[in-house]
Protein backbone atom coordinates (compact mmCIF):
# COMPACT_ATOMS: atom_id res chain seq x y z
CA UNK A 1 0.00 0.00 0.00
CA UNK A 2 2.89 2.28 0.99
CA UNK A 3 4.07 1.42 -2.67
CA UNK A 4 1.18 2.24 -4.02
CA UNK A 5 1.04 6.18 -2.49
CA UNK A 6 4.69 6.84 -3.03
CA UNK A 7 3.58 6.01 -7.05
CA UNK A 8 0.95 8.29 -6.91
CA UNK A 9 2.86 11.11 -5.70
CA UNK A 10 5.55 10.57 -7.45
CA UNK A 11 3.69 10.61 -10.82
CA UNK A 12 1.34 13.71 -9.98
CA UNK A 13 5.22 15.71 -8.94
CA UNK A 14 6.49 14.21 -12.47
CA UNK A 15 3.04 15.91 -13.91
CA UNK A 16 3.51 19.39 -12.09
CA UNK A 17 7.55 19.86 -13.19
CA UNK A 18 6.79 18.91 -16.42
CA UNK A 19 5.21 21.65 -18.53
CA UNK A 20 2.70 19.03 -20.42
CA UNK A 21 0.71 19.16 -17.70
CA UNK A 22 0.49 23.24 -17.97
CA UNK A 23 0.09 23.50 -21.68
CA UNK A 24 -2.84 20.97 -21.81
CA UNK A 25 -4.78 22.52 -18.85
CA UNK A 26 -4.43 26.28 -20.21
CA UNK A 27 -5.69 24.98 -23.82
CA UNK A 28 -8.38 22.52 -22.24
CA UNK A 29 -9.60 25.31 -20.15
CA UNK A 30 -9.38 28.03 -23.05
CA UNK A 31 -11.43 26.08 -25.57
CA UNK A 32 -13.82 25.17 -23.04
CA UNK A 33 -14.53 28.95 -21.75
CA UNK A 34 -14.91 29.96 -25.40
CA UNK A 35 -17.40 27.15 -26.24
CA UNK A 36 -19.43 28.78 -22.97
CA UNK A 37 -19.18 32.11 -23.95
CA UNK A 38 -20.82 31.28 -27.36
CA UNK A 39 -23.50 28.83 -25.75
CA UNK A 40 -24.21 31.96 -22.84
CA UNK A 41 -24.55 34.59 -26.27
CA UNK A 42 -26.82 32.15 -27.85
CA UNK A 43 -28.73 31.21 -24.86
CA UNK A 44 -29.33 35.62 -24.31
CA UNK A 45 -30.38 35.73 -27.80
CA UNK A 46 -32.72 33.18 -27.47
CA UNK A 47 -34.29 34.64 -24.11
CA UNK A 48 -34.57 37.79 -26.11
CA UNK A 49 -36.65 36.62 -28.09
CA UNK A 50 -38.79 34.18 -26.56
CA UNK A 51 -39.82 37.29 -24.13
CA UNK A 52 -42.15 38.27 -27.08
CA UNK A 53 -43.43 34.49 -27.14
CA UNK A 54 -44.81 32.78 -24.50
CA UNK A 55 -44.75 29.71 -26.15
CA UNK A 56 -41.00 29.47 -27.02
CA UNK A 57 -40.88 30.96 -23.00
CA UNK A 58 -41.71 27.44 -21.78
CA UNK A 59 -39.09 25.54 -23.46
CA UNK A 60 -36.05 27.52 -22.18
CA UNK A 61 -33.90 25.50 -19.94
CA UNK A 62 -30.21 26.97 -18.61
CA UNK A 63 -28.98 23.00 -18.53
CA UNK A 64 -30.21 21.66 -21.83
CA UNK A 65 -29.14 25.24 -23.41
CA UNK A 66 -25.61 25.73 -21.86
CA UNK A 67 -24.41 22.93 -19.81
CA UNK A 68 -25.46 20.09 -21.90
CA UNK A 69 -23.46 21.40 -25.11
CA UNK A 70 -20.35 22.37 -22.49
CA UNK A 71 -20.75 18.59 -21.47
CA UNK A 72 -20.40 17.39 -25.47
CA UNK A 73 -16.92 20.19 -26.06
CA UNK A 74 -15.63 18.81 -22.61
CA UNK A 75 -15.68 14.80 -23.58
CA UNK A 76 -14.37 15.32 -26.77
CA UNK A 77 -11.60 18.07 -25.82
CA UNK A 78 -10.49 16.68 -22.37
CA UNK A 79 -10.90 13.20 -23.10
CA UNK A 80 -10.64 12.21 -26.83
CA UNK A 81 -7.72 14.72 -27.51
CA UNK A 82 -5.88 16.09 -24.18
CA UNK A 83 -5.81 12.67 -22.47
CA UNK A 84 -3.42 10.96 -24.89
CA UNK A 85 -1.21 13.40 -24.43
CA UNK A 86 -1.46 13.28 -20.59
CA UNK A 87 -0.83 9.62 -20.51
CA UNK A 88 1.79 8.86 -23.07
CA UNK A 89 4.62 8.98 -20.90
CA UNK A 90 3.27 7.16 -18.01
CA UNK A 91 5.18 3.64 -18.91
CA UNK A 92 7.09 5.15 -22.42
CA UNK A 93 9.62 6.97 -20.24
CA UNK A 94 10.25 4.76 -17.35
CA UNK A 95 11.15 2.45 -20.48
CA UNK A 96 13.14 4.87 -21.96
CA UNK A 97 15.18 5.99 -19.21
CA UNK A 98 15.75 2.57 -17.14
CA UNK A 99 14.05 3.31 -14.28
CA UNK A 100 10.88 0.03 -14.90
CA UNK A 101 13.59 -1.98 -14.23
CA UNK A 102 13.82 0.02 -10.59
CA UNK A 103 9.78 -0.27 -10.41
CA UNK A 104 9.74 -4.10 -11.56
CA UNK A 105 12.19 -5.00 -8.62
CA UNK A 106 10.96 -3.17 -5.65
CA UNK A 107 8.97 -4.99 -3.31
CA UNK A 108 5.63 -3.30 -4.75
CA UNK A 109 3.36 -5.85 -6.93
CA UNK A 110 2.50 -4.36 -10.62
CA UNK A 111 -0.75 -4.22 -10.40
CA UNK A 112 0.04 -1.60 -7.32
CA UNK A 113 2.51 0.42 -9.55
CA UNK A 114 -0.30 0.27 -12.32
CA UNK A 115 -3.20 1.55 -10.20
CA UNK A 116 -0.60 3.93 -9.03
CA UNK A 117 -0.05 5.52 -11.99
CA UNK A 118 -3.72 5.38 -13.11
CA UNK A 119 -5.01 7.91 -9.67
CA UNK A 120 -2.20 9.68 -10.46
CA UNK A 121 -3.55 10.33 -13.86
CA UNK A 122 -6.88 10.65 -12.57
CA UNK A 123 -6.49 13.16 -10.12
CA UNK A 124 -5.16 15.30 -12.44
CA UNK A 125 -7.62 14.61 -14.93
CA UNK A 126 -10.40 15.29 -11.90
CA UNK A 127 -8.39 18.60 -11.05
CA UNK A 128 -8.69 19.68 -14.66
CA UNK A 129 -11.96 19.23 -15.10
CA UNK A 130 -12.76 20.42 -11.61
CA UNK A 131 -11.81 23.91 -12.84
CA UNK A 132 -14.62 24.17 -15.27
CA UNK A 133 -17.17 23.92 -12.10
CA UNK A 134 -16.58 27.85 -12.55
CA UNK A 135 -19.22 28.44 -15.18
CA UNK A 136 -21.88 26.36 -12.98
CA UNK A 137 -21.80 28.48 -10.45
CA UNK A 138 -21.61 31.54 -13.33
CA UNK A 139 -24.50 30.66 -13.55
CA UNK A 140 -25.83 30.01 -10.29
CA UNK A 141 -24.94 33.96 -9.57
CA UNK A 142 -27.15 34.50 -12.52
CA UNK A 143 -29.76 32.43 -13.51
CA UNK A 144 -31.07 29.17 -11.38
CA UNK A 145 -29.65 26.12 -12.98
CA UNK A 146 -30.59 22.34 -11.77
CA UNK A 147 -27.70 21.03 -10.05
CA UNK A 148 -28.69 17.33 -10.50
CA UNK A 149 -28.20 16.75 -14.50
CA UNK A 150 -24.74 19.06 -13.41
CA UNK A 151 -23.68 16.70 -11.14
CA UNK A 152 -24.48 13.81 -13.31
CA UNK A 153 -22.83 15.45 -15.86
CA UNK A 154 -19.40 15.56 -14.59
CA UNK A 155 -19.86 12.15 -12.60
CA UNK A 156 -20.12 10.77 -16.24
CA UNK A 157 -17.34 12.61 -17.69
CA UNK A 158 -15.17 11.48 -14.70
CA UNK A 159 -16.02 7.87 -15.55
CA UNK A 160 -15.60 8.35 -19.45
CA UNK A 161 -11.99 10.43 -18.77
CA UNK A 162 -10.96 7.21 -16.36
CA UNK A 163 -11.57 4.62 -19.32
CA UNK A 164 -9.61 6.81 -21.98
CA UNK A 165 -6.71 6.83 -18.93
CA UNK A 166 -6.60 3.28 -19.03
CA UNK A 167 -6.58 2.72 -22.81
CA UNK A 168 -3.72 5.59 -22.29
CA UNK A 169 -1.78 3.61 -19.61
CA UNK A 170 -1.94 0.26 -22.28
CA UNK A 171 -0.96 2.27 -24.77
CA UNK A 172 1.98 3.82 -23.08
CA UNK A 173 2.82 0.40 -21.72
CA UNK A 174 3.51 -1.04 -25.47
CA UNK A 175 5.85 1.10 -26.42
CA UNK A 176 8.77 3.56 -25.50
CA UNK A 177 7.65 5.74 -28.06
CA UNK A 178 5.82 8.63 -26.43
CA UNK A 179 4.51 9.97 -29.76
CA UNK A 180 3.37 6.13 -30.60
CA UNK A 181 1.48 5.89 -27.49
CA UNK A 182 -0.17 8.82 -27.70
CA UNK A 183 -1.38 8.08 -31.67
CA UNK A 184 -2.30 4.23 -30.35
CA UNK A 185 -4.53 5.85 -27.47
CA UNK A 186 -6.39 8.40 -30.08
CA UNK A 187 -6.93 6.20 -32.35
CA UNK A 188 -8.48 3.78 -30.03
CA UNK A 189 -10.69 6.11 -28.24
CA UNK A 190 -11.97 7.75 -31.75
CA UNK A 191 -12.80 4.13 -32.68
CA UNK A 192 -14.90 3.64 -29.33
CA UNK A 193 -16.76 7.04 -30.34
CA UNK A 194 -17.43 5.92 -33.54
CA UNK A 195 -18.39 3.32 -32.75
CA UNK A 196 -21.98 5.14 -32.18
CA UNK A 197 -22.40 5.76 -36.11
CA UNK A 198 -21.51 2.26 -36.77
CA UNK A 199 -24.13 1.34 -34.54
CA UNK A 200 -27.03 3.17 -36.30
CA UNK A 201 -26.12 1.90 -39.24
CA UNK A 202 -26.32 -1.49 -38.25
CA UNK A 203 -29.42 -3.71 -37.78
CA UNK A 204 -30.54 -6.72 -35.32
CA UNK A 205 -28.38 -8.19 -32.66
CA UNK A 206 -25.23 -6.86 -34.25
CA UNK A 207 -26.13 -3.55 -34.37
CA UNK A 208 -27.26 -3.68 -31.01
CA UNK A 209 -23.87 -5.49 -29.37
CA UNK A 210 -22.11 -2.38 -31.18
CA UNK A 211 -24.42 0.22 -29.80
CA UNK A 212 -23.77 -1.13 -26.33
CA UNK A 213 -20.62 -0.79 -27.06
CA UNK A 214 -20.48 2.66 -27.94
CA UNK A 215 -18.90 4.93 -25.29
CA UNK A 216 -21.04 7.84 -26.91
CA UNK A 217 -24.62 6.28 -26.16
CA UNK A 218 -23.82 5.41 -22.61
CA UNK A 219 -22.05 8.73 -21.41
CA UNK A 220 -24.94 10.92 -23.45
CA UNK A 221 -27.42 9.45 -20.58
CA UNK A 222 -25.09 11.18 -18.17
CA UNK A 223 -25.31 14.45 -20.06
CA UNK A 224 -29.19 14.22 -20.27
CA UNK A 225 -28.46 14.03 -16.31
CA UNK A 226 -29.83 10.32 -16.09
CA UNK A 227 -27.44 8.31 -13.34
CA UNK A 228 -28.32 4.87 -14.99
CA UNK A 229 -26.52 1.84 -12.95
CA UNK A 230 -26.18 0.36 -17.10
CA UNK A 231 -24.06 2.96 -17.74
CA UNK A 232 -21.87 3.53 -14.40
CA UNK A 233 -21.37 -0.35 -14.88
CA UNK A 234 -20.44 -0.25 -18.49
CA UNK A 235 -17.83 2.31 -17.28
CA UNK A 236 -16.38 0.63 -14.38
CA UNK A 237 -16.06 -2.26 -15.96
CA UNK A 238 -14.38 -0.88 -18.92
CA UNK A 239 -11.92 0.76 -16.22
CA UNK A 240 -11.64 -2.46 -14.91
CA UNK A 241 -10.47 -4.42 -18.01
CA UNK A 242 -8.02 -1.36 -19.46
CA UNK A 243 -6.13 -2.01 -16.04
CA UNK A 244 -5.90 -5.33 -16.33
CA UNK A 245 -4.85 -5.64 -19.71
CA UNK A 246 -2.77 -2.95 -18.48
CA UNK A 247 -1.20 -5.34 -15.86
CA UNK A 248 -0.92 -8.43 -18.54
CA UNK A 249 1.20 -5.86 -20.80
CA UNK A 250 3.44 -5.09 -18.08
CA UNK A 251 4.10 -8.30 -17.11
CA UNK A 252 4.37 -9.51 -20.61
CA UNK A 253 7.45 -6.89 -21.19
CA UNK A 254 9.07 -9.00 -18.38
CA UNK A 255 8.82 -12.49 -20.08
CA UNK A 256 10.09 -10.80 -23.30
CA UNK A 257 13.16 -8.50 -21.73
CA UNK B 1 22.74 -17.17 -0.23
CA UNK B 2 22.49 -17.36 -3.90
CA UNK B 3 21.75 -20.70 -5.93
CA UNK B 4 21.41 -20.54 -9.22
CA UNK B 5 20.55 -24.12 -11.09
CA UNK B 6 20.66 -24.76 -14.55
CA UNK B 7 19.72 -21.44 -15.53
CA UNK B 8 18.26 -21.24 -18.94
CA UNK B 9 17.08 -17.70 -20.33
CA UNK B 10 15.98 -17.30 -23.71
CA UNK B 11 15.03 -14.15 -26.14
CA UNK B 12 12.99 -15.53 -28.69
CA UNK B 13 15.19 -17.89 -30.53
CA UNK B 14 17.78 -16.10 -29.44
CA UNK B 15 19.56 -17.90 -25.74
CA UNK B 16 21.19 -15.34 -23.56
CA UNK B 17 22.07 -17.66 -20.74
CA UNK B 18 22.35 -21.08 -21.37
CA UNK B 19 22.75 -23.44 -18.24
CA UNK B 20 24.31 -21.45 -15.89
CA UNK B 21 24.90 -22.79 -12.46
CA UNK B 22 26.58 -20.93 -9.23
CA UNK B 23 26.20 -20.24 -5.60
CA UNK B 24 27.24 -18.02 -3.56
CA UNK B 25 28.17 -17.69 0.16
CA UNK B 26 26.93 -15.35 2.54
CA UNK B 27 29.05 -12.32 2.91
CA UNK B 28 31.06 -12.86 -0.55
CA UNK B 29 31.70 -10.67 -2.54
CA UNK B 30 31.93 -12.27 -6.45
CA UNK B 31 32.49 -10.88 -9.52
CA UNK B 32 31.09 -11.77 -12.69
CA UNK B 33 33.43 -11.33 -15.76
CA UNK B 34 32.42 -11.24 -19.37
CA UNK B 35 32.43 -9.71 -23.08
CA UNK B 36 29.89 -7.69 -23.62
CA UNK B 37 27.10 -9.51 -24.53
CA UNK B 38 27.99 -12.54 -22.63
CA UNK B 39 24.32 -12.82 -20.03
CA UNK B 40 25.74 -11.11 -17.65
CA UNK B 41 22.96 -8.69 -17.22
CA UNK B 42 20.22 -11.24 -18.08
CA UNK B 43 21.53 -13.39 -15.33
CA UNK B 44 21.13 -10.85 -13.21
CA UNK B 45 17.85 -9.74 -14.43
CA UNK B 46 16.75 -13.13 -13.35
CA UNK B 47 17.99 -12.59 -9.81
CA UNK B 48 16.13 -9.31 -9.37
CA UNK B 49 13.09 -10.80 -9.90
CA UNK B 50 13.05 -8.39 -13.48
CA UNK B 51 12.53 -11.19 -15.21
CA UNK B 52 11.73 -15.39 -15.35
CA UNK B 53 14.03 -17.42 -16.43
CA UNK B 54 13.15 -19.95 -19.05
CA UNK B 55 14.63 -23.12 -17.48
CA UNK B 56 16.30 -23.67 -14.41
CA UNK B 57 16.17 -22.02 -11.27
CA UNK B 58 17.70 -18.77 -8.97
CA UNK B 59 17.10 -18.90 -4.99
CA UNK B 60 18.42 -15.71 -3.40
CA UNK B 61 18.19 -15.84 0.65
CA UNK B 62 16.25 -19.31 0.17
CA UNK B 63 13.29 -17.30 -1.55
CA UNK B 64 12.53 -18.59 -5.27
CA UNK B 65 13.10 -15.70 -7.28
CA UNK B 66 9.85 -17.08 -9.18
CA UNK B 67 7.43 -17.78 -6.94
CA UNK B 68 8.97 -15.67 -4.04
CA UNK B 69 9.36 -13.23 -5.99
CA UNK B 70 8.59 -9.96 -3.57
CA UNK B 71 10.01 -11.65 -0.83
CA UNK B 72 13.83 -11.84 -2.87
CA UNK B 73 13.08 -8.35 -4.33
CA UNK B 74 12.54 -7.33 -0.13
CA UNK B 75 16.16 -8.22 0.22
CA UNK B 76 18.28 -7.24 -2.65
CA UNK B 77 19.42 -4.38 -3.70
CA UNK B 78 19.93 -4.16 -7.30
CA UNK B 79 22.04 -1.23 -9.49
CA UNK B 80 21.43 -1.81 -13.14
CA UNK B 81 23.56 -0.77 -15.89
CA UNK B 82 21.64 2.05 -16.95
CA UNK B 83 21.34 4.02 -13.40
CA UNK B 84 17.96 4.17 -13.02
CA UNK B 85 17.50 7.90 -11.93
CA UNK B 86 14.32 10.03 -12.51
CA UNK B 87 16.31 13.17 -13.89
CA UNK B 88 13.99 15.65 -12.88
CA UNK B 89 13.92 14.88 -9.26
CA UNK B 90 15.88 15.72 -6.31
CA UNK B 91 18.75 13.44 -4.77
CA UNK B 92 17.08 13.30 -1.16
CA UNK B 93 13.40 13.46 -2.15
CA UNK B 94 14.40 10.67 -5.19
CA UNK B 95 16.12 8.70 -2.50
CA UNK B 96 13.29 9.11 -0.14
CA UNK B 97 10.93 7.63 -3.16
CA UNK B 98 12.78 4.85 -3.23
CA UNK B 99 12.55 4.03 0.43
CA UNK B 100 9.09 4.29 0.59
CA UNK B 101 8.56 1.81 -2.61
CA UNK B 102 11.35 -0.44 -0.73
CA UNK B 103 8.82 -0.67 2.16
CA UNK B 104 10.72 1.13 4.44
CA UNK B 105 8.37 2.59 7.78
CA UNK B 106 7.96 6.06 7.73
CA UNK B 107 9.55 6.48 10.55
CA UNK B 108 12.64 4.94 9.90
CA UNK B 109 12.63 6.36 6.36
CA UNK B 110 14.75 9.75 7.04
CA UNK B 111 17.34 7.82 8.89
CA UNK B 112 17.76 5.69 6.25
CA UNK B 113 18.21 8.10 3.57
CA UNK B 114 20.57 10.18 5.83
CA UNK B 115 22.18 6.59 5.98
CA UNK B 116 23.08 5.82 2.53
CA UNK B 117 23.32 9.66 1.78
CA UNK B 118 26.91 9.63 4.08
CA UNK B 119 27.39 6.20 2.88
CA UNK B 120 27.66 7.66 -0.30
CA UNK B 121 29.46 10.59 0.32
CA UNK B 122 26.70 12.61 -1.41
CA UNK B 123 26.44 15.37 1.46
CA UNK B 124 27.53 17.81 -1.25
CA UNK B 125 24.77 17.17 -3.82
CA UNK B 126 22.14 16.34 -1.86
CA UNK B 127 19.40 19.16 -2.75
CA UNK B 128 20.44 18.96 -6.65
CA UNK B 129 18.70 18.05 -9.42
CA UNK B 130 19.82 14.71 -10.38
CA UNK B 131 19.75 15.30 -13.97
CA UNK B 132 22.43 18.05 -13.25
CA UNK B 133 24.73 16.09 -11.15
CA UNK B 134 27.91 14.66 -12.68
CA UNK B 135 27.97 11.03 -14.16
CA UNK B 136 30.14 9.92 -10.86
CA UNK B 137 27.59 11.73 -8.66
CA UNK B 138 24.57 9.68 -10.51
CA UNK B 139 26.39 6.55 -10.20
CA UNK B 140 26.79 6.64 -6.16
CA UNK B 141 22.88 8.37 -6.27
CA UNK B 142 22.54 4.32 -8.19
CA UNK B 143 24.45 2.93 -5.28
CA UNK B 144 22.68 4.70 -2.76
CA UNK B 145 19.52 3.05 -4.12
CA UNK B 146 20.33 0.36 -4.10
CA UNK B 147 21.69 0.46 -0.75
CA UNK B 148 18.68 1.73 1.15
CA UNK B 149 17.19 -0.81 2.43
CA UNK B 150 20.19 -2.40 3.60
CA UNK B 151 19.62 -5.40 1.57
CA UNK B 152 21.78 -8.77 2.30
CA UNK B 153 22.32 -9.17 -1.59
CA UNK B 154 23.67 -6.47 -3.86
CA UNK B 155 23.72 -6.64 -7.31
CA UNK B 156 25.74 -4.01 -8.99
CA UNK B 157 25.59 -4.19 -12.63
CA UNK B 158 28.87 -2.85 -14.33
CA UNK B 159 28.87 -0.43 -10.90
CA UNK B 160 32.27 1.43 -12.39
CA UNK B 161 31.37 1.77 -15.63
CA UNK B 162 32.03 5.35 -17.60
CA UNK B 163 33.88 7.07 -14.37
CA UNK B 164 37.16 8.34 -13.94
CA UNK B 165 39.68 6.69 -12.40
CA UNK B 166 39.69 8.21 -8.97
CA UNK B 167 35.60 7.92 -8.93
CA UNK B 168 36.48 4.49 -9.73
CA UNK B 169 38.92 3.84 -6.95
CA UNK B 170 35.54 5.91 -4.64
CA UNK B 171 33.32 3.46 -5.91
CA UNK B 172 35.50 0.20 -5.26
CA UNK B 173 36.29 1.46 -1.95
CA UNK B 174 32.57 1.50 -0.59
CA UNK B 175 31.86 -1.50 -2.66
CA UNK B 176 35.19 -3.28 -0.56
CA UNK B 177 33.07 -1.86 3.02
CA UNK B 178 30.15 -3.56 2.14
CA UNK B 179 31.48 -6.74 2.03
CA UNK B 180 31.32 -8.82 5.34
CA UNK B 181 27.40 -8.05 5.97
CA UNK B 182 26.34 -7.87 2.62
CA UNK B 183 26.37 -10.81 0.19
CA UNK B 184 27.68 -8.75 -3.53
CA UNK B 185 27.50 -9.79 -7.06
CA UNK B 186 29.27 -7.25 -9.80
CA UNK B 187 29.75 -7.71 -13.00
CA UNK B 188 32.15 -5.76 -15.22
CA UNK B 189 34.23 -6.42 -18.46
CA UNK B 190 36.98 -4.36 -16.77
CA UNK B 191 39.13 -7.07 -15.40
CA UNK B 192 41.24 -5.15 -12.95
CA UNK B 193 37.88 -4.64 -11.42
CA UNK B 194 37.14 -7.71 -10.73
CA UNK B 195 40.40 -8.82 -9.46
CA UNK B 196 40.95 -5.54 -7.21
CA UNK B 197 37.34 -5.73 -5.47
CA UNK B 198 36.45 -9.72 -5.65
CA UNK B 199 37.14 -12.85 -3.89
CA UNK B 200 35.71 -15.23 -6.47
CA UNK B 201 35.37 -14.42 -10.51
CA UNK B 202 32.97 -16.54 -12.51
CA UNK B 203 33.62 -15.99 -16.22
CA UNK B 204 30.97 -16.29 -18.42
CA UNK B 205 30.63 -16.09 -22.56
CA UNK B 206 27.83 -16.84 -24.74
CA UNK B 207 25.73 -17.32 -22.06
CA UNK B 208 27.86 -20.07 -20.62
CA UNK B 209 30.32 -20.29 -17.81
CA UNK B 210 33.33 -20.77 -19.06
CA UNK B 211 35.84 -20.91 -15.73
CA UNK B 212 34.74 -19.69 -12.05
CA UNK B 213 37.50 -19.50 -9.05
CA UNK B 214 39.19 -16.96 -6.50
CA UNK B 215 41.93 -14.87 -9.09
CA UNK B 216 44.39 -16.08 -7.77
CA UNK B 217 43.56 -19.86 -8.52
CA UNK B 218 42.30 -18.98 -11.82
CA UNK B 219 45.88 -17.19 -12.48
CA UNK B 220 47.68 -20.49 -11.26
CA UNK B 221 45.26 -23.09 -13.40
CA UNK B 222 46.39 -21.05 -16.37
CA UNK B 223 49.98 -21.37 -15.83
CA UNK B 224 50.11 -23.64 -19.06
CA UNK B 225 50.98 -20.76 -21.36
CA UNK B 226 53.48 -19.40 -18.73
CA UNK B 227 56.52 -17.07 -20.83
CA UNK B 228 59.81 -15.82 -19.55
CA UNK B 229 60.87 -12.06 -20.76
CA UNK B 230 64.52 -11.78 -21.07
CA UNK B 231 66.61 -8.85 -22.28
CA UNK B 232 69.86 -10.28 -23.84
CA UNK B 233 72.59 -8.09 -25.31
CA UNK B 234 74.20 -10.61 -28.40
CA UNK B 235 73.86 -11.12 -32.08
CA UNK B 236 69.80 -12.04 -32.79
CA UNK B 237 70.42 -14.90 -34.77
CA UNK B 238 72.67 -16.73 -32.36
CA UNK B 239 70.90 -15.92 -29.42
CA UNK B 240 67.50 -17.07 -30.85
CA UNK B 241 68.78 -20.11 -32.69
CA UNK B 242 70.43 -21.00 -29.42
CA UNK B 243 67.48 -20.40 -26.88
CA UNK B 244 65.10 -22.23 -29.99
CA UNK B 245 67.13 -25.44 -29.37
CA UNK B 246 66.86 -26.00 -25.69
CA UNK B 247 64.58 -28.39 -24.36
CA UNK B 248 61.62 -27.20 -22.95
CA UNK B 249 61.41 -24.10 -25.08
CA UNK B 250 58.42 -23.89 -27.25
CA UNK B 251 59.15 -20.77 -29.03
CA UNK B 252 61.23 -17.51 -28.57
CA UNK B 253 60.29 -14.03 -30.48
CA UNK B 254 62.17 -10.53 -30.59
CA UNK B 255 59.60 -8.03 -29.01
CA UNK B 256 61.47 -4.65 -29.52
CA UNK B 257 65.07 -3.28 -29.82
CA UNK B 258 66.58 -1.39 -27.05
CA UNK B 259 69.46 -0.44 -29.04
CA UNK B 260 72.99 -0.76 -28.44
CA UNK B 261 72.77 -4.36 -29.49
CA UNK B 262 70.17 -5.19 -26.51
CA UNK B 263 66.97 -6.98 -27.40
CA UNK B 264 63.72 -7.81 -25.38
CA UNK B 265 62.73 -11.43 -26.03
CA UNK B 266 59.35 -13.01 -25.21
CA UNK B 267 60.12 -17.09 -24.17
CA UNK B 268 57.48 -19.63 -24.34
CA UNK B 269 57.81 -22.63 -22.02
CA UNK B 270 56.22 -25.53 -21.28
CA UNK B 271 54.19 -25.61 -18.25
CA UNK B 272 56.24 -26.59 -14.84
CA UNK B 273 59.56 -25.59 -14.57
CA UNK B 274 61.64 -22.99 -14.58
CA UNK B 275 64.15 -22.52 -16.78
CA UNK B 276 65.30 -19.43 -15.86
CA UNK B 277 68.63 -21.17 -14.71
CA UNK B 278 69.57 -23.07 -17.68
CA UNK B 279 68.79 -19.54 -20.05
CA UNK B 280 70.45 -17.46 -17.81
CA UNK B 281 73.84 -19.76 -18.23
CA UNK B 282 73.79 -20.31 -21.69
CA UNK B 283 73.84 -16.71 -22.21
CA UNK B 284 76.77 -16.27 -19.84
CA UNK B 285 78.94 -19.09 -21.69
CA UNK B 286 78.69 -17.72 -24.87
CA UNK B 287 79.53 -14.00 -22.83
CA UNK B 288 77.14 -12.51 -24.17
CA UNK B 289 75.18 -9.52 -21.63
CA UNK B 290 72.26 -10.75 -19.62
CA UNK B 291 70.22 -7.75 -18.67
CA UNK B 292 67.25 -9.01 -17.08
CA UNK B 293 65.04 -12.33 -16.42
CA UNK B 294 61.77 -12.33 -15.41
CA UNK B 295 58.88 -15.12 -15.71
CA UNK B 296 55.59 -13.55 -16.78
CA UNK B 297 52.29 -15.03 -15.29
CA UNK B 298 49.51 -14.36 -17.58
CA UNK B 299 46.86 -11.86 -15.99
CA UNK B 300 43.48 -11.84 -15.42
CA UNK B 301 43.40 -9.86 -18.94
CA UNK B 302 45.03 -12.87 -20.73
CA UNK B 303 43.11 -15.61 -18.77
CA UNK B 304 39.76 -13.83 -20.47
CA UNK B 305 40.77 -13.73 -23.58
CA UNK B 306 42.22 -16.57 -23.73
CA UNK B 307 39.05 -18.34 -22.29
CA UNK B 308 36.62 -16.27 -24.18
CA UNK B 309 38.07 -16.70 -27.65
CA UNK B 310 38.40 -20.80 -27.00
CA UNK B 311 35.37 -20.76 -26.85
CA UNK B 312 34.56 -18.41 -29.91
CA UNK B 313 36.55 -21.24 -31.97
CA UNK B 314 34.82 -24.33 -30.38
CA UNK B 315 31.13 -22.28 -32.06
Amino acid sequence: MQGLLAIWSRELRAYFISPIFYALSTVFIFIVSFMFFTQLQYYTQYFMQAAQYPTMMERININEMIMRPLFNTMSFVAVLTLMPMLTMRVFSEEKKSGTIELLLTSPVRDWHVILGKFLAAFTLYTAMIGLTMIYPLVLQVYGDPDWGPIWAGYLGLLLLGGGVITIGLFASSLTENQIVAAVICFGAALILWMLDVAAESMTGTLGEVVGYLSVLRHYNTFEKGVVDSTDCLFFLSFIFLGLFITVRSVESTRWRG
Amino acid sequence: MIEVKDLTKKYGNFTAVRDVSFEVEKGEILGFLGPNAAGKTTTMRVLTCFMPATAGTARVAGFDTFSQSLDVRRRVGYLPENVPLYLDMRVRPYLDFIARIKDIPSRERKKAVSRVIELTALEEVENRIVGHCSKGFRQRVGLAQALIHDPEVLILDEPTNGLDPKQINEVREVIKSLAGDHTIILSSHILPEVSKTCERVVIIDQGRIVAGDTPANLDARLRGSQSISAQIRGPVKEVMGLLKKKEGIVDVKTRSSLGDGLWQYDIDVEPGQDLRPSVASSVVENSWDLVELTTVGMSLEEIFLELTTQEEEVA
